[in-house]
């Protein structure tokens, strides 16, 4: 391609990426720091006060602090989750592409349907309550990693495919252990793929608002994606207050994705597309 | 991109063919069954045993302190629900039109964004971003754009003279206009895959392609399309179950309505739940479970045969 | 190497991710303002987040800690809504439910199962004093399980009195009499019936509200109703509702923006005068004090007037109670007692009157409305001094439907017609019956 149609291109998409990425951002930064009455009216105009202090204070003040209680609490929940799904999907992944029993179809299929399968909500809480797990951050966590397990797995048995099985024998030979073989051998290898496998399912489960609205009633319980309601009745929103708290919770994806944005791609390119 | 992972390792035949013989004694021990078990106990009991129970649910009523076996009435019930025949019309669109166009602009952005085009990294970064926001957020923000006589997009159409729609408001737009949301959101994904299927295309295609004469199109049609076809299955089938199974953008922006204009499956299941009709709402889990299995089973099946025929 | 140098900065990583559980341990739940000390009892207390609620639980929780030392009130909150009604229906089946909790009267309370989830506190003295039209309402096979949270509310319509003023109208005892006036605002350029079905449940009070002309006419339909011998569509006076929302749609008396204006834009024009009537409940002061708190008092309040004016009264809403799930037990039951005891009484009464609007009267004997309330409350408080008065159909049959919103949206858009909203409404509220199981389904 030419330079000057190089440019022309460039600036173009600029322009479009500003009117359909940028202004909705503007919007929510905007709205975030009006006050209540001009933040009510929902148009994208000029704050005529900025407060975006006063704003941030209400939001992160507002129930006893509830906002510092939902970040440690999802927090806990995402880094937790997400640490099993890799760790548990990597294995599991890891015997399944390398094992092939008249088992394996089954298993395969389990591991598809737990992508297509819409999860039985009430049943899930009624095996919570028999577990004793019903209503606490750890009952949670293992939805989420039930839930998000298939797609790790599908993701790293498609990488794990492109690694040569010599690799493993020569381990063998050299007298490693099957937990050796993968954690010291296979599991470094993954990392790209890893990479992706966090972005997505952390991305994934810190904006989660249905499962914890199930599985985690209660205030102490609350996690981000809840707080939402805190200033979203049904008599009455605060939509300044609601904006700046959608506004805080982005920040952790978005600090995440600045960190790894180069490997998304790379993990893609390794897991996903190919095999 | 330089950054790129392991190429392809060779797959010889012969050393599959190899390995299957020496597979049953020691492959066991290098490959145990237990790597199987944490996962598996998880999955059993939080996904599996819930689906198998919902079956039986299915066939109750059950307010959540008691069931009772009513036989197969919920699912009479279920398909005599006056959005329902709308819902599974509603699901197919809205299925076919975010899944088709997460495509279309997921490999168009693609392959702008692998070409040697200016302020790539910014526009790489905003594209994905979307992704990253709660739908719920999404959902909120565009709700307000949509409004028909303050919102943005309206107010922007009139300034150039044009007397925008009402998108969420009017029956027969409210459910494209999540849609087109939905598509805002989830093609900044598709972008990434299909620029991780572009760069992973072997430079050696190009050339030959461009030796031969091939001009941008054919180089297109030719290279990039065939090519990339891995990229485009896993798009589909990824936004294809997202776009039947959908619930949140639809439910944070319309509810389903107005009236039940815009209800999808999903949104019926769950009005159902909301209003403690357990035993139906697990009755529609279990139907929308077998519409989704009936259609992206074979679904894959084809594509993945597509993808070996190249 | 390359492996060693990982596995270290996987070591590393697992720490980082053990320090949030730790810091967990001790952070989580104890933030905040609730710092109990040794001797206390402390007792939970759940309200929905409604902030008029939420305020007067909190005040009702400070004032009577300052007469209670030894007992601390911590309020939590949920979502209100059918989020909120699930979350109570699993909480309570799980035994997870707080010391004492605030939910609706009438048939949501009937969802809950009371006689299995619920202490009774029939025979406790501060029951005494609850009005006679509210026992009923929180009382179950003989036994009663609530004492009132809030004030009562009316269901009607909101309008601008400055408007009405201007244009030398009247308030109407007649649906005629509201149409003809309807008609003369619509001439005068201000927007005639305020509708916002991007809320939804805002569409139904043309329907919901009307029910006190529905009982005047035909004093059993509620009792008909339950029993599934009379259904909306069928029933002359019932059908009603249904077709003044058709009326209003054909006759172009809502704004125009109808379907995507929001509860919040609905009282902004009311309160400037863009919008003359607004059908709603009275529980939306709070809302207008908000927004608009200049023009509270130019916004005043009227029942829904049905076909005969001898009959002109209002469709009451009781307010939500507090009850005390069967998890409760101890010196927590003793402490919930004592708030109950506080909450039903004329101190109580103040106490929430202090922190929000009151939207009509409390049902306790001997709490007296301040003098200074809005207009609105002193209209919703006259029918009630007046006995012209009646329960909505919710507090009177179990039997609700949850679709009547979106129904109601519909026949309001001109989507569907009157009679086939209400029968769709009819079909819909069978599901409910048979859920609760009762007989005649």
């Amino acid at each position: 391609m030419k330079n000057p149609a190089r440019t022309w291109l460039g600036a173009l998409s600029v322009v479009v990426s500003v009117v359909v990425f940028v202004v909705p951002f503007a919007f929510i930064v905007l709205t975030a720091v009006k006050d209540p009455q001009q933040a009510a009216q929902l148009d994208f105009s000029w704050p005529r006060r900025f407060q975006p202090v006063d704003n941030l204070v209400q939001v992160v003040e507002a129930r006893d602090y509830i906002l510092v209680i939902a970040f440690i609490n999802s927090v806990i929940l995402t880094v937790v989750s997400v640490a099993a799904m890799v760790v548990l999907g990597a294995m599991v992944a890891f015997v399944l592409q390398r094992r092939v029993t008249r088992w394996t179809g089954l298993i395969n299929f389990l591991v598809l349907s737990g992508l297509i399968i819409p999860p039985a909500v009430v049943p899930t809480i009624w095996v919570l309550q028999k577990a004793g797990l019903f209503g606490g951050l750890p009952g949670l966590i293992l939805v989420e990693i039930a839930f998000g397990l298939s797609f790790s797995i599908l993701l790293f048995r498609a990488f794990i495919a492109t690694i040569p099985r010599e690799l493993d024998e020569a381990a063998v030979i050299d007298g490693a252990s099957p937990l050796r073989l993968f954690f010291r051998v296979i599991f470094p290898m993954l990392r790209s793929v890893i990479v992706t496998v966090i972005v997505v399912q952390s991305v994934a489960v810190f904006n989660d608002f249905t499962n914890p609205l199930y599985f985690l009633p209660g205030e102490q319980n609350a996690t981000v994606q809840l707080t939402l309601f805190n200033f979203q009745s049904q008599y009455n929103t605060s939509y300044n207050l609601l904006f700046m708290d959608i506004l805080l919770i982005t920040v952790p994806p978005l600090i995440m994705f600045l960190f790894f944005n180069r490997q998304i791609v790379a993990g893609m390119t390794a897991g996903a597309v190919k095999g | 991109m330089t950054t790129l992972a392991p190429t392809t390792p060779p797959k010889a035949t012969s050393h599959e063919a190899a390995a299957r013989q020496r597979r049953s004694g020691r492959t066991r021990g290098t490959y145990p069954n237990w790597f199987y078990l944490p996962a598996a106990v998880i999955y059993g009991t939080l996904f599996l045993v819930p689906t198998f129970a919902s079956f039986y649910f299915s066939l109750t009523r059950w307010t959540i302190f008691k069931s009772t076996f009513i036989g197969l009435d919920n699912f009479t019930e279920f398909f005599q629900e006056p959005a329902l025949v709308k819902g599974f019309v509603n699901t197919f669109l809205y299925a076919v039109v975010t899944s088709g166009l997460k495509v279309v602009l997921g490999l168009l952005l693609g392959i702008l964004l692998t070409s040697q085009i200016r302020a790539r990294g910014y526009l790489r970064s905003v594209v994905f971003f979307p992704v990253l926001v709660s739908t719920v957020g999404v959902g909120i923000t565009f709700t307000a754009f949509m409004d028909p006589s303050y919102g943005v997009i309206n107010k922007a159409l009139a300034a150039v003279g044009i007397d925008g729609p009402g998108w969420l408001t009017d029956p027969s737009l409210a459910l494209f206009s999540v849609a087109l949301v939905d598509v805002w959101k989830g093609v900044g994904l598709a972008t990434v895959i299909y620029i991780a299927g572009i760069v992973s295309i072997p430079q050696d295609y190009y050339e030959a392609a461009k030796i031969d004469g091939a001009g941008p199109w054919q180089l297109f049609r030719n290279v990039v399309l065939p090519l990339s076809w891995p990229a485009t299955s896993t798009v589909i089938i990824l936004s294809l179950i997202g776009g039947l199974r959908s619930f949140d953008l639809i439910w944070a922006m319309t509810r389903g309505g107005p009236g039940f204009s815009s209800d999808v499956v999903a949104s019926v299941i769950y009005k159902q739940y909301q209003a403690g009709f357990y035993g139906l709402s697990t009755a529609g889990n279990v139907v929308l479970f077998l519409v989704v299995t009936a259609i992206v089973v074979p679904l894959a099946r084809f594509l993945a045969r597509k993808e070996v025929q190249r | 190497m390359r492996s060693r140098t990982l596995a270290k900065r996987r070591a590393a990583v697992a720490a980082a991710a053990a320090l949030p559980l730790l810091l967990s341990a001790c952070s989580a739940g104890s933030l905040g303002s609730s710092s109990g000390d040794g001797s206390a009892t402390t007792i939970k207390l759940m309200v929905d987040n409604a902030p008029d609620n939420l305020q007067a639980a909190k005040q009702l929780a400070k004032d009577f800690q300052a007469q209670n030392p030894k007992i601390r009130v911590s309020v939590e909150t949920r979502p209100g809504g059918a989020d909120g009604d699930n979350l109570i229906k699993t909480r309570l089946q799980t035994g997870s439910m707080a010391d004492v909790f605030s939910y609706n009267t009438g048939s949501l309370f009937q969802q809950i199962d009371p006689t299995k989830n619920l202490a009774p506190i029939t025979k406790d003295p501060y029951v005494n004093k609850l009005d006679k039209s509210f026992l009923p309402q929180v009382t179950v096979g003989g036994q009663t399980y609530g004492v009132p949270f809030g004030p009562a509310l009316g269901g009607g319509v909101l309008y601008n009195k400055k408007v009405y003023a201007r244009l030398g109208l009247t308030v109407p005892t007649t649906w005629a009499q509201f149409i003809d006036n309807s008609k003369k605002i619509k001439a005068a350029g201000v927007a005639p019936v305020i509708q916002t079905y991007q809320d939804t449940w805002t569409s139904q009070l043309l329907v919901l509200g009307d029910f006190h002309n529905v009982s005047a006419a035909e004093p059993d339909f509620a009792k008909k109703y339950t029993a599934n011998q009379a259904k909306f569509a069928t029933d002359t006076n019932a059908v009603k509702g249904f077709e003044h929302l058709e009326q209003i749609h054909d006759l172009k008396l809502q704004n125009a923006d109808y379907a995507s204006a929001t509860l919040a834009k609905g009282l902004q024009m009311l309160a400037t005068g863009k919008g003359a009537q607004y059908p709603m409940l009275s529980t939306v002061i709070g809302a207008i004090k908000t927004s608009n708190p200049d023009q509270l008092n130019d916004i005043g309040f009227f029942a829904l007037p049905g076909d005969d004016a001898s009959a002109n009264g209002l469709t009451a809403w009781f307010p939500n109670a507090f009850y005390v799930p069967k998890s409760t037990a101890g010196d927590k039951l003793t402490a919930v007692k004592k708030f109950l005891s506080f909450a039903a009484s004329p101190a109580g009464c103040t106490s929430q009157a202090k922190a929000s609007t009151p939207t009509g009267p409390y049902l306790v004997k001997g709490c007296a409305l301040p003098p200074d309330v809005p207009t609105i409350t002193k209209d919703v408080a006259s029918y009630f001094t007046n006995d012209a008065q009646s329960p909505a159909l919710e507090f009177l049959s179990p039997v609700k439907g949850p679709s009547l919103e979106q129904i109601c949206v519909q026949v309001g858009s001109g989507i569907t017609g009157a009679r086939s909203g209400a029968a769709q409404y009819d079909k819909d509220v069978k599901k409910q019956a048979q859920q609760l199981g009762l007989s005649g389904w």
